[in-house]
């Protein structure tokens, strides 16, 4: 029974903070699914949303959350023009120069900001950071459950949008036969652009939670990144509840490996998870 | 006279790579008719379509559509501009429900403030795919993903539909339901160009027809006169 309330605290902070990992999967999973882009720049862009929440805490004293607003269209137009003036051109050539210049672009992100904002670690640390909630005998941190209830918007959101909108439709016919796109009026090109453009706005999302949740250096987005490309391959490509389920069991597989093996092998435990998983149900648990 | 012709293939060359899959093409349909192309596999039939749709440029020649020149412009364009084409092998999206198939086909934007007034033709054309709108489209059988496939191909309200092997796999009985329907789609006012590996058929429901050999064509009319061609009746029907 103590087992039992001890366990219940990591396995709801596993589970929040899985939804946190879906937002910064969600991104990479998409422009994965759709353009078949393998971004690796994914995870400096998460922390250039990041970035954008702490000048818009520090600079202009805005809420790093009500900052979204502007930082959601924001990176939304970056991404945009990524994929119509660099990507959509390199992957007429061939994928590998996508790969390619993914890299340079992740290398000269990190070098941006380590010039601007320092090699030091940044956090959002809002008031409500450093609150905590309690339920019986769980305790978890605030910006947990603010993790989970953006989680849960967002995918309901890319959801309803990919739908019932016609670019979400188109999105979706683009993905799965890109010629007979093509013969349906679809501008396949335009396509690819807005969907990494939400790719770029979900990482928006993405970066101002991780900054409240975690501090960030201008390094890290290698390191979620890689947890990205877990949850990815995890929950399977091309499925919106994969990913979360994915960010779900990453989280927990986090939380849990912390519990019992110590919080320096939480995230060993999680890449073995991963490992497990990729031999066992390749796949992923909802890939098709 | 930019009336009496609504498609015109002037002379083309189209290239794979280094292979060159089209010689010298010509080919013209005026509005309203149904004109077949029939040649074996590899005759350049489906390159000849892809070239017209936009998916690959001639280097030599062009090709006219309603009197514009359409041979450089981009896939998405031309379908903008009413041509619309029917792959081979259907091409239905497995993932998507019969509906949102036929809603992608009004992805144009002529064609969006049509899709209700069109969605309700394809219904009447094809019931099935009315009682099967919320099914996906990999769950239909072969017949039904064809008619899924013809009825998409006339979302995008075109006035010149290109349809590439309709019968491929299909029971004989299927096929004639299916040409009925194309003879039905000519009555709404729409030009009807096809490629048909099943040559008698192909003489028989199309007005004219060109034959393809190795990427040139060779042979070419009306289809009484070519049911009577020596090299026809040789070469297709074994007498």
């Amino acid at each position: 029974m103590t087992v039992l309330v001890e366990l219940s605290t990591p396995v709801v902070m596993g589970i929040l903070l899985g939804g946190l990992y879906a937002v910064i999967a969600l991104g990479l999973s998409l422009v994965f699914g759709v353009v078949k882009e393998i971004n690796i720049a994914h995870g400096d862009l998460v922390i250039l949303g990041s970035y954008f929440g702490y000048v818009a805490m520090t600079v202009l004293g805005i809420d790093p959350i009500l900052s979204l607003i502007i930082g959601m269209p924001l990176l939304f137009g970056i991404g945009f023009a990524i994929q119509k003036y660099l990507l959509n051109r390199a992957f007429k050539i061939s994928m590998d120069a996508t790969l390619i210049i993914a890299f340079g672009l992740s290398l000269i992100l990190q070098n941006a900001y380590q010039l601007i904002w320092t090699p030091m670690a940044r956090g959002l640390t809002t008031p409500y950071a450093l609150e905590s909630f309690s339920a019986g005998p769980i305790h978890v941190p605030l910006v947990y459950l603010l993790d989970f209830a953006a989680a849960i918007l967002v995918m309901l959101f890319i959801q309803q949008f990919l739908k019932r909108t016609y670019l979400g439709r188109a999105i979706r016919a683009a993905a799965q036969d890109r010629k007979t796109a093509h013969l349906m009026g679809i501008n396949t090109d335009r396509v690819y652009a807005y969907t990494f453009a939400i790719s770029m706005a979900l990482a928006a999302v993405a970066g101002v939670f991780l900054g409240l949740t975690f501090s960030f250096t201008p390094i890290s987005g290698m390191s979620f990144l890689i947890i990205a490309l877990g949850v990815v391959v995890l929950g399977g490509l091309g499925s919106i509840v994969g990913t979360f389920v994915g960010g779900i069991a990453f989280g927990l597989a986090q939380t849990l490996g912390g519990y019992f093996f110590g919080v320096a092998a939480q995230m060993l435990v999680a890449y073995i998870m991963v490992l497990v998983v990729l031999a066992v149900i390749p796949r992923g648990i909802f890939g098709r | 006279m930019p009336e009496e012709t609504l498609l015109k293939v002037s002379h083309i060359d189209v290239f794979h790579g280094s292979f060159q899959a089209l010689w010298d093409v010509s080919i013209e349909i005026k509005p309203g008719e149904i004109v077949a192309i029939i040649g074996a596999n590899g005759s350049g039939k489906s390159t000849l379509l892809d070239t017209i749709s936009g998916l690959v440029h001639p280097a030599k020649g062009n090709i006219e559509f309603e009197g514009k020149d359409i041979s450089a412009l981009e896939p998405f364009r031309i379908v903008n501009l009413g041509i619309s084409q029917v792959p081979e092998g259907r091409r239905v999206f497995p993932d998507l429900t019969v509906l949102e198939n036929l809603i992608i086909g009004s992805y144009n934007r002529k064609a969006r403030s049509k899709s209700e007034q069109n969605l309700q033709r394809d219904y009447q054309l094809f019931p099935v795919l009315e009682e099967r709108k919320s099914q996906l489209a990999k769950t239909l059988s072969g017949g039904e993903q064809q008619m899924l496939a013809l009825g998409r191909g006339l979302m995008s309200d075109p006035s010149l539909i290109i349809i590439d092997e309709m019968s491929l796999g299909l029971a004989p009985i299927l096929v004639n339901e299916m040409y009925k329907i194309l003879r039905e789609i000519r009555e709404r006012g729409i030009t009807i160009l096809f490629v048909e590996q099943n040559v008698r058929k192909s003489l028989t429901e199309a007005d004219r027809a060109y034959i393809m050999e190795a990427g040139r064509v060779v042979l070419s009319g009306n289809v009484a006169k070519l049911r009577e061609e020596e090299k026809v009746k040789k070469a297709y029907f074994g007498t």
